[in-house]
């Protein structure tokens, strides 16, 4: 039989059901009173409970006195949070770019220095690191006046961001090229069989699905560096974290943690929204039909602004 | 079933056991450690220093066992009030903001506060005018400390975990000027400092900023420990044993008027 002759069968004998089976939805879940439902319930009350008793505790507490007289140093160290975590991630990712690609490189040299870097920053606590470079270029004064750094390593908010960013650059490093590898070799071949040019492929084929995958693990280290920045207190740099200890040395009065608590929950749920968002307008593609008019709305609103 | 009736009986006994054991009174006294000459530790893990000696003389004097439990600053005041020991014998100055969360004995000394610089340094005035714009540094939660924070607010106060890392930053040209208590400030100067750094200005002495001396510090329930403490104090003082410990470690009393 020739091929011809096979797709003339097959026109006239298509291979589709006559009638289909009415869609049905599924059966109702059988929901029965068991033990562990038992006991997630009773988990689930204990942290009701747990949580009315702080938001009762903050009530009874209420101090509007402390309030007036560490709220505001709570909120510059919130500013001081977000300053060296966003300074600190921005040039982070710039630095994890070229390390990112070291690690990818085939060349010996280059591979070898971006995983030492890696392994170096990924390997010792950021704590250390903070200490190190801030009171190490302490004792090199002279030398770094001579070569004219002094005036940068002086400032106890520069060592810190130059740590967190020299920190966070590894770590992403990590991610970045984690999320490159995860893209099928097929992209790369597809793309120079189209004719395009490395750079091209690189950017509108590859780093779109990198970013995917690369997102998530991010949203997790910004979390983390939100977190870390307590650590720039112990070169005098106040953050949220070391406002609040510094108030609570003062004034003895446990609810500063929990207001310190409230607004580090602010700021990870608005960066969560952020990462949300972000999501939707990079798996736009992947959505189902019936909400591509609402991403399609969206990412119009956002050509539009 | 019997097992474990046969394990609480046991524990019961221990109990009892140990209860006439607490009765002879252990003192555990909280410190900090990192202060010297008033308590810092050795490189092979020692606490020494004046207010050790003191310590350890008070409880010779009350006839009680006494532990160091050391404990680093900032949390010095919130471990005792959680009881993980008795009292603080860590050169806390006695003031109004502290005594709302705990009780103070009668002062054990008397110390003033005073600015360090480089020697090359143009401070001559130690006023918050003259620092103005100046970047002045302290330990944080220190009497020395919370006065940069209430009233330098012109100049850039910078306040760090303990005062070797204030020393540290002076000596790199960070800091114009540090803020300390006169005899740990001394004591530096006389040693690792001596290169870099000298008292500049006058004595800060106002009881409304040093408060009234050096005391120890107690949980509020506590009065008859701060009894017993008072009286060991005035004991010490009289029969020379505080004289005998102060020449150790000063050539002038300590004590104060």
């Amino acid at each position: 039989m020739s091929g011809r002759e096979t797709a003339g069968a097959a026109a006239e004998k298509p291979y589709v059901a006559a009638t289909l089976i009415a869609p049905e939805p599924p059966p109702p879940s059988a929901r029965r009173v068991s033990k562990a439902r038992i006991a997630g319930t009773a988990m689930l009350l204990l942290w009701v409970a747990a949580a009315a008793g702080l938001l009762a505790f903050l009530a009874r507490e209420w101090n509007p006195e402390l309030l007036a007289r560490y709220g505001p140093s709570l909120l510059s160290g919130l500013l001081v949070t977000v300053e060296l975590v966003s300074l600190s991630v921005i040039l982070g990712a710039a630095l994890a770019l070229p390390v990112a690609a070291g690690r990818l490189s085939a060349n010996k040299l280059f591979g070898a220095a971006a995983y030492g870097y890696v392994y170096f920053f990924r390997g010792t606590p950021l704590l250390a690191q903070t200490f190190l470079i801030y009171y190490g270029a302490g004792q090199f004064r002279e030398p770094l006046e001579a070569a004219g750094l002094w005036w940068f390593f002086r400032d106890a908010f520069n060592c810190a961001a130059f740590t967190f960013t020299l920190n966070t650059a590894a770590y992403q490093a990590e991610i970045y090229q984690g999320a490159i590898r995860g893209v099928a070799r097929g992209q790369w071949e597809g793309g120079r069989a189209l004719g395009l040019p490395r750079a091209i492929i690189f950017l509108k084929v590859i780093a779109p699905q990198a970013l995917v995958t690369a997102l998530r693990p991010l949203g997790n280290e910004v979390i983390f560096m939100i977190k870390g920045s307590a650590i720039a207190s112990v070169v005098t740099v106040y953050d949220l974290m070391g406002e609040t200890r510094l108030a609570f040395s003062r004034s003895f009065d446990f609810q500063v943690y929990l207001w310190a608590a409230a607004l580090y929950l602010v700021l990870v749920e608005a960066l969560r929204r952020v990462w949300d968002a972000a999501e939707v307008r990079l798996t736009r593609h992947l959505q189902r039909a019936q909400a591509a008019p609402k991403a399609r709305k969206a990412a119009g609103k956002q050509m539009g602004a | 079933m019997t097992l474990f009736r046969n394990l609480a009986a046991a524990a019961a006994l221990l109990a009892m056991a140990a209860a006439p054991a607490a009765a002879q009174e252990k003192v555990r006294i909280g410190t900090e450690g990192a202060y010297p000459p008033f308590n810092e530790l050795t490189s092979d893990g020692q606490l020494v220093g004046f207010d050790i000696d003191i310590a350890k003389a008070l409880c010779e004097e009350m006839q009680v066992e006494c532990e160091f439990v050391t404990q680093d600053w900032d949390g010095i005041i919130p471990a005792l009030l959680a009881g993980k020991y008795d009292a603080i014998v860590a050169s806390m100055s006695i003031t109004e903001e502290r005594k709302q969360q705990v009780d103070f004995t009668d002062r054990y000394y008397t110390s003033p506060v005073a600015f360090m610089a480089a020697k090359d340094s143009d401070i001559t005035e130690v006023t918050p005018e003259a620092l103005a714009g100046k970047s002045v540094g302290a330990q944080s939660s220190t009497i020395s400390g919370n006065h940069l924070q209430d009233a330098y607010g012109e100049s850039d106060v910078r306040l760090y975990p303990t005062q070797d890392e204030a020393n540290a930053d002076l000596e790199a040209g960070r800091l114009d000027a540090v803020l300390v208590d006169k005899f740990v400030g001394q004591e530096w100067i006389d040693s690792a400092g001596a290169e870099c750094c000298t008292f500049v200005g006058e004595d800060i002495t106002d009881t409304a900023v040093v408060g009234e001396g050096i005391g120890i510090a107690l949980r509020q329930d506590d009065d008859e420990l701060r009894e017993k403490i008072n009286a060991a104090i005035t004991a010490i003082r009289e029969n020379g044993t505080y004289k005998e410990i102060n020449d150790k470690y000063f050539d002038f009393d300590v004590y104060g008027e």
